[in-house]
């Protein structure tokens, strides 16, 4: 019995060996929280594609930790006069991982495939982009049929994405299969659901910063194998650390936590006309029933249930730490008193309503607060969890009353804001419509000035966040998880993980 | 013979016909528009009218079944629109590990099930029955994802000894390969040698009192022979038969096993697809396993034939 229990205990320790062996020390683990979808900058759908995007495509702009425009492959840029046309200085010496050079003519190519591919994702972020001028071959020109503010931003995101356009002639819709960018790492293998591997790009033009050879991702949908995998050492690095994990994690110094405040939200939508059901019932029909019911909310305790405390309280489509938080609208201290008031005042004492939430645990945890929060005012919530999909499905139809709903978030505000809020926009489940919010909304866009956006958006939150299409409950913090050896990590409110300046120590 | 196997497979076909129906109709009933999940978080309408358009969406239910037919026929399962990738590739990927993890973990099935059953039968009464008994219970009532987890905590975390998740490719690194292979096959070979534990038992039990063991023992044989060459023969054709049904189950994929251990298979594949409504994947995986066991069902059938001349003869 000795004997068999020493040969297997001798087995375990040979495959772990070789295991250990095939790492290697150059290899940067990283656990994902899913499965990306389609490596194509112009397709792709996914948060999580682009953490693999990260280090795999380089972009136009990038941005930086406090969520202003810097360079990266666009050297600089200039607007025009009448801020119609915005020319771009293109860095030199840039290959793409099959060779060919980065100019003018591949970003005006990139620009053309972004907006004319058949199923872009992309074409809505750049619909204001009417041509593409080479000026030269270090020199383009974006001409737009109106101002658009939010275009940088844009440009520092997928839009911004450049893919050979060799490459991508040669594959057609199947790029995303063997994807070929300009980025620190160029792409070696997928498996579908197992694993994405990357490696060093030599002729990287910023290889100075690039300190690993190889890039592993690898989607492990369950956060407590996650975390486990990181523990026993086969994973350097884990995205998405459940907060629950945190206190234990601290005090290990095998490991060390990095988070920061997300640029997306944690919301209610509310059904305000959507649909029929908008008018039946009084939370969608009676703002002074919108009002009572954010009264009811102590934020700081939701943030506390369904976080753990890992976020940040906040009532707009930005964090109170952004700099387009709009100061004028702070957030409402809970005043239960107040909210049976209003109540009384609509002649509604205990309204009843029906509050949709997908079945992740964090919107259940969320639903579940909130209905015993509200209760003390009167309230009478039904929670009804529903699968994703369908959640989506019956919010895109207006079959519910309000709903657990959450944003990845833009680093340009424009994009927590616009397509929620602006009359028939693709994500306004709330049906949410008002001329006057178009209007600032419009006009926010067509300004550069950060000082003239700021005050627009104040005199929108003050129509907005009293009208509440969406009652906004706080920013998650991003929480990334890694081995005490691994250092330069920066912390992006986007979410995403650069890999340059990561390093073992 | 020949009419027989003409007949036995002439059923297949209408058999094949009506679950590729159901595959589809039963997929439609799924709420939520396919179109607005693939298209992202943006949804922008132009990308959700492409993807409604190359689904053939706004096309009728029969209109849409023949499209999808008509590529199944000619070979063409067609492509998963989240990943931009042939259903057929998908599966022949995926194809080998669930293989791998079924047939490992029908082999640990057997290795504890029948030693066990055989152990408890003939030791009836006495507490190896008992403690066979209580294995076996455990084992049947033990959630697989809890138990998995448990496993990854002892041997990964704890002890160091197995990596948590994950697969490597048996031709890439054999040892690394069993290693990531072995806790899940045990998670899920738990389960079925529990079955197979009980089955055995009673199949056992039933000989052991049957006339020709008490001849064989009369015979003066040894009790070891008596066990292991007479009755155990005829006991296991039953459970055989369930072991072979249990394969079959696990062809199909292990859902929440291939989750907690992250093994790209069949089960994980098809999850992904239904939660992210990729229905071309859900209805090719799900044709593909639903043949794969009419295949074998009519491979059992000819085997039958074969070996038991009663059968031939009718």
């Amino acid at each position: 019995m000795q004997t068999a229990l020493r040969i297997v205990r001798i087995g375990f320790a040979l495959a772990w060996a070789t295991l250990a062996a095939t790492a290697g020390a150059q290899t940067l683990r990283i656990g994902l929280a899913e499965d990306p979808d389609v490596l194509d900058p112009t397709l792709a759908r996914s948060f999580v594609g682009r953490i693999v995007f990260a280090a795999l495509c380089d972009k136009l702009f990038d941005i930086d930790e406090k969520l202003a425009i810097v360079p990266q492959l666009a050297t600089s840029y200039e607007w025009s006069a009448d801020n119609k046309a915005l020319t771009l200085k293109i860095r030199q010496g840039v290959t793409f991982h099959d060779g060919e050079k980065l100019d003018a003519a591949a970003v005006k190519y990139n620009i053309e495939r972004h907006k004319t591919m058949a199923g872009s994702n992309r074409r809505g972020e750049l619909a204001l982009v009417t041509t593409v001028d080479v000026v030269d071959p270090a020199t383009v020109r974006l001409n737009l049929s109106a101002p658009f503010a939010p275009l940088l931003a844009q440009l520092a995101d997928r839009a911004g994405m450049m893919v050979s356009p060799k490459a991508a002639q040669e594959a057609g819709d199947k790029f995303g299969a063997k994807p070929v960018c300009s980025g620190p790492f160029r792409f070696v293998e997928r498996i579908a659901q197992d694993r994405i591997v990357l490696e060093k790009y030599p002729n990287y033009w910023n290889k100075g910063e690039i300190f690993v050879d190889k890039v592993v991702y690898l989607p492990i949908v369950d956060s407590t194998v996650r975390l486990a995998n990181l523990k026993s050492g086969q994973l350097d690095f884990i995205e998405r650390l459940a907060t629950s994990d945190v206190p234990a994690l601290k005090s290990d110094s095998r490991f060390k936590i990095s988070k920061i405040t997300e640029i997306g939200y944690q919301g209610i939508t509310i059904n305000v006309g959507k649909s029929d059901l908008a008018q039946k019932n009084p939370l969608g029909k009676d703002p002074r029933v919108r009002e009572a019911f954010e009264l009811a909310l102590d934020r700081q305790g939701i943030v506390q249930v369904a976080q753990d405390g890992e976020g940040e309280v906040g009532n707009q489509w930005v964090a109170p730490s952004n700099g387009f938080y709009a100061k004028n609208m702070p957030i409402p201290k809970r005043d239960v008193a107040r909210a049976k008031a209003l109540l009384a005042e609509a002649g509604v004492p205990n309204p009843s309503f029906t509050l949709m939430t997908p079945t992740t645990s964090d919107a259940q945890k969320v639903a579940q607060v909130v209905q015993a929060m509200v209760k003390e005012a009167g309230f009478d919530v039904k929670i009804q969890s529903t699968e994703f999909a369908t959640s989506l499905d019956m919010a895109d139809k207006g079959q519910y009353d309000a709903y657990v709903l959450a944003w990845s978030g833009r680093a340009d505000p424009d994009g927590n804001i616009y397509s929620f809020d602006a009359c028939k926009q693709p994500l306004n489940y709330a049906g949410y419509c008002k001329p006057d919010v178009d209007e600032i909304l419009n006009k926010s866009r067509t300004t550069r000035d950060a000082a003239e956006r700021r005050k627009l958006f104040e005199q929108l939150a003050a129509i907005a966040l009293k009208d509440r299409p969406v009652v906004y409950l706080y920013h998650r913090n991003w929480l990334w998880a890694y081995t005490a050896k691994l250092s330069g990590l920066r912390t992006i409110p986007d979410g995403l993980v650069r890999v340059q300046g990561l390093k073992f120590n | 013979m020949f009419a027989f196997l003409v007949r036995r497979i002439a059923t297949i076909v209408p058999t094949l016909v009506f679950v590729s129906m159901l595959i589809f109709g039963l997929q439609q009933l799924l709420p939520g528009d396919p179109a607005i999940i693939l298209a992202g978080e943006d949804r922008d309408p132009t990308v959700v009218a492409h993807l409604r358009a190359k689904m053939h969406l706004d096309d009728p239910l029969p209109v849409r079944y023949l499209y999808w037919i008509n590529g199944v026929l000619h070979g063409d399962l067609g492509e998963s629109l989240r990943m931009q990738k042939p259903v057929l590739e998908l599966i022949m990927e995926k194809l080998p590990v669930t293989l791998e993890l079924a047939a490992l973990s029908i082999v640990i099935a057997f290795a504890i099930g029948i030693p066990a059953g055989i152990v408890s039968a003939v030791k009836r009464g006495t507490a190896w029955d008992y403690g066979a008994n209580a294995v076996a219970l455990w084992g049947l009532s033990t959630p697989n994802f809890w138990l998995g987890i448990m496993l990854i905590l002892l041997f990964s975390v704890t002890l160091g000894w197995l990596p948590a998740s994950g697969f490597v490719s048996p031709f890439e690194d054999l040892k690394a390969n069993l290693a990531a292979l072995v806790m899940p096959a045990f998670v899920l070979g738990n389960a079925i040698a529990a079955v197979l534990m009980r089955h055995t038992r009673s199949a056992m039990l039933q000989v052991l009192s049957s006339d020709y063991v008490r001849t064989a023992r009369a015979k003066g044989l040894s009790e070891r022979s008596v066990i292991l060459k007479h009755a155990l023969r005829n006991a296991l054709i039953p459970v055989i038969t369930l072991g072979a049904l249990e394969l079959g189950t696990l062809l199909s994929g292990a859902v929440l096993t291939e989750q907690v251990f992250t093994i790209p298979g069949f089960g994980k594949l098809i999850v992904d697809a239904v939660f992210n409504r990729d229905y071309a994947v859900v209805q090719g995986v799900v044709l593909f396993t639903a043949t794969a066991y009419i295949l074998l069902n009519l491979a059992a059938d000819i085997a039958y034939v074969v070996v038991n001349p009663q059968i031939r003869a009718q």
